[in-house]
């Protein structure tokens, strides 16, 4: 009577057992198959910080942003600078509430939105303005250290999120540094080389140089 | 060549031309609209200035295909007889000595008042600080533009 009590439990308890594992079989077959690529995290975006690869990356966009195609319109004062050599804008048009000029000196008088043919004629671009005077987001005279923790700073930045920085690359006004005609020198870098450097600047952690 | 219609002095008019033709050289050799001058040909000397919407716009570094809609007025269509404020100022001062430069000047200042009627003088000499002059009639260019304002 025991024995038989016994075995009879522990027909059960196999039961149960096996009914269970059977359940996570099922279970398993029902998540692989149903289980798009999605759910799964690809190895090779994880974004990995990287305070070697990050800070080396900011030496290329430095030598990007302090170029005059960028820097001119991030000038340390409220007249952007023009020309290879940085020279404070020819006629003296200033900055503004917005950014984009005051009165009969607004940016868009003379840089129109596409340009017209010639070696020294204005730049043209739907959007040009500088930023606004309430964050000027200098460029001109910062060390690296010093641009690298304004750019990752909203306070600083335009207000913009890593994610909104990152593509602030894609920016018109940013590539129309590649593309302002005449005789104007190119930044060091490709707009391809550049966006490269970004976006491994940001990916790996956004790191400031130490100087 | 793409056929564009623009809006001049109040008239509709059709044009022929090359889409990056500067709007100076449409208003001069395509409607001999001659008031508007060519100074230096890179928006920096102000000769050129017309009005787009208003704006004061140097025409000899704007396209047209970039004036789309937008309203434009030149010398000629600033007013009916010559007698815009800023147009009875310069009599008044005798602004204009060889007189090249006084179109662009004009149309500066006028777009300049509509937007502030009552500029300072340090308002007045930023705003007009794209406007070249070789005879120099700053001086009076800035008195005149002092008394247009009283009356716009």
């Amino acid at each position: 009577m025991f024995n038989k009590t016994l075995s009879l439990k522990s027909f059960k308890s196999t039961a149960i057992v096996l009914s269970m594992v059977a359940f996570m079989i099922v279970l398993m077959a029902f998540k692989v198959q149903h289980n798009t690529t999605s759910d799964y995290l690809d190895l090779s975006e994880i974004k990995k910080k990287d305070s070697v690869a990050s800070i080396a990356a900011f030496e290329k966009v430095y030598s990007v942003l302090m170029h005059p195609r960028c820097m001119n319109c991030h000038p340390d004062g409220d007249v952007p600078l023009q020309g290879d050599e940085s020279r404070i804008h020819n006629m003296l048009p200033q900055r503004g509430p917005d950014g984009k000029g005051i009165l009969t000196m607004k940016c868009a008088n003379c840089h129109g939105a596409v340009g017209v043919p010639g070696d020294a004629t204005p730049p043209g671009n739907p959007h040009w303005h500088l930023p606004p005077a309430d964050m000027k987001m200098i460029f001109q005279g910062r060390s690296a250290r010093e641009l690298a923790l304004q750019l990752v700073n909203p306070e600083m930045n335009g207000h913009k999120s890593m994610e909104e920085l990152r593509l602030h690359a894609e920016d018109t006004l940013v590539k129309s540094g590649w593309n302002m005609g005449g005789d104007r020198e190119l930044p060091p870098l490709s707009y391809q080389e550049f966006t490269k450097a970004w976006y491994e600047w940001i990916d790996t952690g956004a790191y400031a140089p130490s100087k | 060549m793409p056929l564009y219609e623009i809006h001049v002095n109040g008239e509709t008019k059709q044009v022929d031309v090359d889409s990056d033709t500067p709007v100076l050289w449409v208003l001069r050799d395509n409607l001999r609209l001659l008031g508007t001058k060519y100074g230096c040909g890179i928006a920096h000397c102000g000769a050129c200035t017309i009005h787009l919407d208003g704006d004061a716009v140097r025409s000899c570094a704007y396209p047209i295909s970039a004036v789309g809609n937008k309203k434009v007025t030149t010398i000629e269509g600033l007013s009916k007889d010559g007698n815009h404020p800023v147009q009875k100022a310069w009599l008044e001062h005798d602004v204009p000595q060889c007189g090249y430069c006084q179109a662009g000047q004009i149309m500066t200042a006028s777009s300049l008042l509509a937007q502030n009627s009552t500029p300072s003088d340090e308002e007045i000499r930023r705003a007009m600080n794209g406007n070249i002059c070789r005879c120099a009639t700053y001086t009076r260019i800035n008195r005149a533009i002092r008394t247009a304002s009283k009356d716009m």
